[in-house]
């Protein structure tokens, strides 16, 4: 299991570290029996340096590596590293046994979600601030290397950095059942006037096209965002148009199964929050929870079939001579002109050797950046059904450097207001059979946002 | 209010400004006094001197305070043992607290502090704790015990905490079970023989339970335990695999990967034309490729994961090709390990695509990331016979860029696909010569030089393209100039007229000019051949060479197996078991695949055999370039064929012979020169580590706890004699059995592979009983450490010096000679203890001229030590005399060969040095012996 937590800042110093398991520092324990009869504690000082050995062998091997990281998992001495960065911070994981290399990354993740919800943003500023408080959500969250509950919502009813609380019996044992109990991620007792619930639907379409217009690979992989602010303990029932129970309901009346066939999307593959009953979802493909209170991902997914690609993009790169590259980018736009597109980016890169850029385009604006090696091109909004275009010379500088320019692909940049995968909600139902309102009570919005992920063209 | 400010103190003095804070009657300021300690631990100080004042904060009923104490404690207690004991009070008191959480925290806390004393006390504690009320206090207590067993494992075996822990099994928390199970678990790896976890029908069953109920992390622990159990018939296991298959659609990667772990290893118990079978198969894939939007660390884990999966069921992944396209962003580890599953994956099907994809990667920027999308070419090239021909054109484009290191690579590359597809592509010779200027790693040079060598009759001017070569032979690598001998001597036997002056220099140049043993040694043997007899050097030189095989880096089936086990861990990332990277006996124990169940096992259609058919179902696992070296002598070192160990041992024997005896009667009066010891004398000491592996001292002998005396680890090898390969080792014997423990430091630039070992016939018939495992292959600057288990079946031929070994080790750069003195003790066998009767008598029975006196010094030992001292090498007291105020030892031990060896030990009390007689039927080992009891007797 995890045998330790390190987390440094960009120079390698130490910001946090916790110790949970011995062989972290596995000379440890002799060297202070041996030694702790002399001076007046040489046993800690060299045990400590043990123990900062390892965290030296990350900072040394790692953050100050001069090649690139290889990998998120690197072995110094039989020890192993795990290591994620956010901003500039490195969160590092450390251990000497076989543990599941999963599961680590999965907790470090975790980790830097729940500092996020409690102080914001991961930097050194916030870390140093509230490193109290980071001690003490270790202390919780990882027990001898073991992840515990760790859900939010339930850290945050009894580590809340306030001393302690007067609480009452019946309080603390509300807590406990809580962070140890079925659902783990609510709380009884939850009370709103209006009961209400938001429902995201936030797609990211990835591309890759050919040159010539052929898809390589293109995929949609969607989350569905759902803030709940519901009464009591809420049994809720979410429905979508995939194809799988589509067909099976309309097994009956054939006439349905081809209306909403048409409808119905395939996907390929779908995960759940931990409040979703799998069991149910294997076995009736019903998604059936309690949600936690407030802002929380009900379901990722995946799809690859019948994917509306919102923008196509059309290149052409021409060499004139060994100085001049001439580029003309064509982008349609395809779905309904009812719907309009926004936050539009066309990033057409540029040769290392570029000496000027001359940039043509008959909608938004287009500038060349030459510490990004590229023409960006925005549009702010743009409808539906329509065309636009870039051409562009670019200057370069004789090189005798013999290899070529790798002419990494053109990318984009959108939101669209639909889902890409064509998937709609199609219901979510509440039940509270203890609390007095019903289903037509709670209001609902539903929204649908389509974002680019890698939407590449290579040209 | 902001805690950074504690970090910004670093006054002189500051030290005892906190002892004054820290004693301060304020609440707040005690509370920021503790913070800046805090602090200060966090960021490397030493603040073990405040150790009485910070515990003195602990009485108090602020929990944020009390947090930070604890924190202090866990951090400092081990160094001020009897001061912690002033803990031990408020610990007791907090776990009887009426607050659940502060119960916890207690009994949390306190397996934290390793110190003997504080255990004791933790006893009743915990068992308290383990029966709380509360679950979470239960939760916590289950993962105390494991905690405990670590600092004391008789203590909870005695306390019977085991038997409490298998009772929260059944807890009625899912939580508690959960931390139970890993608990157990951990538990249970320390004592491998132990029914410790004693999973049956109805434990699985609660754990299936909990499994729907506990956390994401709980339900990780539940399914690694799970995937240790052994279901008894198919229909359990697909029971099983039926509840654990909703796991997949778990957000949390982790759950993902570890019932992906269940479902592996129990489908190998699933009759194939079981319905069920395809249909888990079908449910394997989506939630595999779901794992590849994950974030990048986590996509690299799953794609080490997917590697193995791929090569023990191709099937699952077969469509999905598309997925592990590069993207772009990717960073790089993510890129070099999906172009790894796109090469397992390609096929007649996909390859079009394929290599439409590698084409564009070979345009980037990152080298290794070039190199290998090169490589990947040629490997489809070989893979799918149908695309060969555009494979080549493709890397004929690659190589008209000009750019140096792609050129090398599809030269290298190109050689692979003459050798799968002989007499097919030779018309792209021409344009490969053209490069040859360009090629300066030995790689590619020694491909270049086989081309040539091998298609000589096609090449005008290939005589004068190797006599390029030739000029600067002493600056080449060995790898190029073994294949320039080769290829000029393949040149001559097909141009003997224009070439023989050429021949007569590159034979002299390897024979007379070269320290190179290899080189020599292969020089004059075709020296012989072509003066002897030509017919026969024809036929041997240009003999047909064995196609290659398709598949490539194939990790070895049982290591597959065992891998598929670990499937999830890190294991699975490194691709190398737990025990070579893991110290100690902690989770090494060996892990295989269920076999199929009787039922199943009728349903078998022959090409689904189980692991471990016939060797002959099993694709080869070939080429290297180490393996063009030994084709013409077929010298082959490579991995051992599997078989029978005295059949195999014999067999190689044969081939390693020509090295040694067989091939001085073979040149008879030639300056032949044996191939040159590196033996560096045992007693040099450890080996010298690269700085890192010194911080974690991790290179040091390791003693072992029974077995007899193992020396230091030594240097056999050095880095300098063998390309950058340094080997040090050391033998034991252990429980019967003799092991070479090998320690492998490449200390080159380049990545070796394809290790394999080989010993000359000896005095004791020692011969490795396995091949030499190294699974993955060792980058610069990388040890590793191997166990060689050895037999004693081997061939044998009297050494000079009696304990003399010589070995033979093979990578793919070179192959390596180096020969070391084995410690004679470690052939002492177990029942080596003769009865007294038998002792007077065979001691009676020798002549006296076998005997051999000796004196060991400066070993100031009592007879009791030097007796069990020397009984745990297996040399046993028969009978003890006390005689004038000498003790008397009378000694037997016995050789793996079955010679007898008596000895009498006589011991002076207050003189250091004793006398040693020794008996034996073979005098010839007495010396031997004599130094083995020395060796055993001073460590």
């Amino acid at each position: 299991m995890i045998g330790g937590l390190f987390i440094y800042n960009h120079k390698g110093e130490v910001l946090i570290s916790r110790v949970y398991r011995d062989d972290i520092g596995s000379r440890q324990a002799a060297d202070s029996a041996v030694f702790s009869s002399s001076g007046p504690f040489p046993g800690e000082r060299l045990g400590g340096s043990m123990r900062r050995n390892a965290v030296d062998a990350f900072r040394v091997n790692v953050i100050h590596a001069r090649q690139q990281v290889r990998s998120p998992v690197t072995n110094i001495a039989r020890t192993s590293f795990f290591h994620v960065k956010r901003s500039n911070i490195w969160l590092a994981a450390v251990t000497k046994q076989n543990v599941n290399a999963a599961m680590v990354f999965e907790f470090l993740y975790k980790m830097c979600d729940v500092m996020a919800a409690y102080f914001g943003k991961i930097s050194e500023e916030n870390i140093k601030n509230n490193f109290v408080l980071i001690y003490e959500l270790l202390d919780e969250i990882l027990d001898f290397g073991y992840p515990q509950n760790s859900e939010t919502g339930a850290l945050k009813t009894f580590i809340t950095q306030q001393g302690i609380k007067s609480q009452t019996k019946e309080e603390q044992s509300q807590i406990t059942s809580q962070v140890t109990g079925q659902i783990g991620w609510r709380r009884e007792g939850i009370k709103y006037r209006r009961n209400e619930l938001f429902l995201d639907v936030l797609e990211s379409v990835n591309l890759l096209m050919s040159p010539q217009g052929q898809v390589l690979s293109a995929h949609v992989s969607g989350r569905v965002v759902m803030k709940s602010y519901l009464s009591g303990m809420p049994e809720c029932k979410f429905g979508m148009n995939d194809k799988i129970v589509i067909e099976k309901q309309g097994k009956g009346t054939a006439d349905e199964t081809s209306k909403s066939g048409k409808q119905s999307i395939a996907i390929d593959d779908c995960t759940f929050h931990q409040c979703v009953r799998l069991s149910k979802f294997d076995s009736e493909r019903s998604i059936s929870f309690i949600p936690p209170d407030g802002e929380f991902e009900l379901m990722r997914y995946r799809t690859t079939k019948d994917i509306i690609l919102p923008f196509r993009v059309i290149p052409l790169v021409r060499e004139v001579g060994r100085t001049k590259l001439e580029v003309k980018v064509v982008i349609k736009s395809n779905f309904k002109p009812s719907l309009l597109a926004q936050k539009i980016e066309v990033r057409i890169p540029t040769p290392l050797n570029t000496s000027g850029v001359q940039v043509i385009c008959m909608k938004g604006k287009a500038k060349y950046k030459a510490s990004e090696n590229a023409i960006v091109w925005k549009i702010k909004r743009m409808a539906g059904m329509k065309e636009s275009q870039i051409s562009a010379e670019i200057e370069l500088l004789p090189t005798n450097d013999k290899k070529k320019w790798a002419r990494p692909p053109i990318s984009m940049n959108f939101e669209v207001p639909f889902a890409p995968s064509g998937l709609k909600v199609r219901y979510l139902k509440v039940f509270e059979p203890k609390l007095n309102y019903s289903d037509h009570d709670v209001i609902k919005w539903v929204r649908y946002i389509g974002r680019s992920g890698i939407y590449e063209t290579r040209c | 209010m902001t805690d950074s400010k504690y970090f910004t103190t670093t006054k002189k003095g500051e030290i005892f400004e906190l002892k004054a804070e820290l004693n301060s009657d304020k609440k707040e300021k005690k509370k920021e006094a503790v913070k800046k300690v805090i602090a200060s631990m966090t960021v490397g100080k030493d603040v073990s001197a405040l150790f009485p004042d910070v515990v003195n904060c602990m009485q108090t009923d602020n929990l944020e305070l009390k947090k930070l104490v604890y924190l202090y404690l866990m951090n400092y207690a081990k160094s001020q043992p009897d001061m912690a004991i002033m803990a031990v009070n408020t610990f007791v008191k907090d776990c009887e607290d009426p607050n659940p959480l502060i119960r916890a925290l207690a009994v949390r806390t306190m397996g934290c502090i390793r110190v003997d004393k504080i255990t004791e006390y933790l006893c009743e504690p915990l068992r308290k704790c383990l029966k709380d009320e509360d679950p979470y206090v239960r939760k916590t207590a289950a993962v105390c015990v494991a905690k405990l067993h670590d600092i004391n494992a008789q203590l909870v075996e005695d306390q019977g905490f085991l038997d409490t822990l298998k009772d929260l099994i059944s807890d009625s928390n899912p939580m508690v079970v959960a931390n139970a199970v890993a608990a157990l678990s951990e538990i249970a790896e320390s004592h491998p023989s132990s029914n410790l976890l004693d999973l049956n029908p109805q434990s699985i069953n609660k754990l299936l339970t909990a499994l729907n109920e506990c956390t994401e992390w709980g339900q990780i622990f539940i399914l690694d335990c799970l995937a240790n159990y052994m279901p008894k018939d198919d229909r359990e296991a697909q029971s099983i695999c039926e509840r654990v298959t909703p796991r997949l659609s778990h957000a949390n990667s982790a759950v993902v990967l570890s019932a992906v772990k269940v479902l592996m290893k129990f489908m190998e118990m699933l009759s194939k034309d079981l319905d069920y079978y395809g249909t888990l198969l079908k449910k394997l894939a989506p939630p595999l490729v779901t794992l590849l939007s994950a974030e990048p660390e986590l996509q690299y884990v799953a794609l080490r994961n997917i590697n193995l999966i791929v090569q023990k069921r191709p099937e699952i992944l077969k469509h999905e090709m598309k997925v592990f396209f590069v993207k772009y962003n990717d960073p790089i580890y993510v890129k070099l390990e999906k172009l790894d599953i796109m090469i397992r994956l390609a096929s007649q099907a996909n390859i079009a695509q394929v290599l439409a994809e590698l084409k564009e990667y070979a345009t980037e920027v990152d080298v290794d990331f070039v190199r290998k999308a090169v490589r990947a070419i040629g490997r489809c090239a070989i893979k799918v016979e149908q695309s060969a021909e555009r494979c080549v054109s493709t890397l004929l484009d690659l190589i008209q860029t000009k750019v140096n290191y792609v050129v090398q690579e599809a030269i290298v590359v190109i050689k692979d696909i003459f050798r799968k597809y002989p007499n097919k592509y030779e018309s792209v010779i021409a344009t490969l010569c053209e490069n040859l200027d360009s090629l300066d790693e030995p790689e590619a040079r020694a491909a270049m030089i086989w081309i040539v060598g091998e298609y000589a009759e096609r090449i005008d001017n290939a005589d004068e393209l190797l006599e390029s070569f030739l000029e600067g032979f002493h600056d080449e690598s060995t790898q190029v100039q073994l294949q320039l001998l080769t290829a000029i001597v393949k040149l001559f036997l097909k141009k003997p007229t224009e070439t023989q002056e050429l021949v007569q220099q590159v034979l002299s140049l390897a024979t007379q000019d070269s320290d190179n043993p290899d080189l020599r040694d292969r020089g004059y043997i075709y020296w012989r051949l072509l003066s002897t007899d030509p017919v026969a050097a024809k036929e041997v030189v240009l003999a047909e060479k064995p196609l290659i095989s398709e598949e490539t880096d194939l990790i070895e089936p049982t290591l597959l197996d065992e891998l598929i086990c670990y499937i999830g861990t890190l294991a699975s990332v490194y691709h190398k078991p737990p025990s070579a990277f893991v110290e100690g006996g902690r989770g090494v124990v060996h892990k295989s695949l269920p076999p199929r169940t009787a039922s199943s096992e009728s349903a078998e259609s022959p090409e689904t055999a189980p692991t471990g058919a016939p060797p002959g179902e099993q694709p080869d696992v070939i080429p290297a370039q180490g393996d063009l070296l030994g084709d013409l002598l077929n010298l082959d070192l490579g991995p051992p064929v599997s078989g029978p160990p005295l059949a195999t041992s014999s067999v190689q024997m044969g081939a390693v012979d020509l090295l040694g005896g067989g091939l001085d009667s073979l040149i008879g009066g030639t300056n032949f020169v044996a191939p040159p010891t590196a033996a560096v004398p045992a007693n040099l000491g450890a080996p010298i580590g690269s700085g890192l592996s010194d911080l974690f001292d991790l290179t040091s002998g390791v003693g072992t706890l029974s077995g007899s005396y193992v020396a230091p680890k030594a240097v056999w090898l050095p880095a300098m004699k063998a390309k950058g390969l340094e080997i040090s080792g050391t033998f034991t014997r252990q429980v019967g059995s003799i092991s070479m423990d090998l320690q492998l430091t490449n200390k080159a630039l380049q990545v070796m592979t394809d290790f394999a070992i080989q010993f000359n016939r000896n005095s004791f018939g020692l011969a490795p009983a396995a091949p030499l495992q190294v699974h993955a292959p060792l980058s610069p600057n990388q040890t590793v450490e191997i166990s060689l288990p050895l037999s004693t079946v081997g061939s044998v031929m009297k050494m000079e010096p009696l304990n003399n070994l010589q070995v033979a080790v093979k990578n793919n750069i070179d192959v390596f000679y180096f020969s070391t003195l084995y410690p004679l003790h470690i052939l002492f066998v177990e029942d080596g203890k003769m009865d007294r009767q038998m002792f007077l008598a065979t001691w009676k029975d020798i002549p006296n001229e076998n005997e051999a006196q000796f004196q060991i010094r400066d070993c100031p030992l009592n007879a009791e030590a030097a007796s069990s001292k020397l009984q745990s090498s297996n040399i046993f007291t028969v009978a003890k005399r006390n005689v004038e105020g000498q003790d008397m030892l009378y000694q037997s031990l016995k050789l793996t060969n079955g010679i007898w060896v008596l000895a009498e030990l006589r011991i002076q009390p207050g003189n250091p040095s004793c006398t040693l007689s020794l008996k034996c039927r073979a005098p010839e080992v007495s010396q031997h012996v004599y130094q083995a009891y020395e060796t055993i007797l001073k460590n």
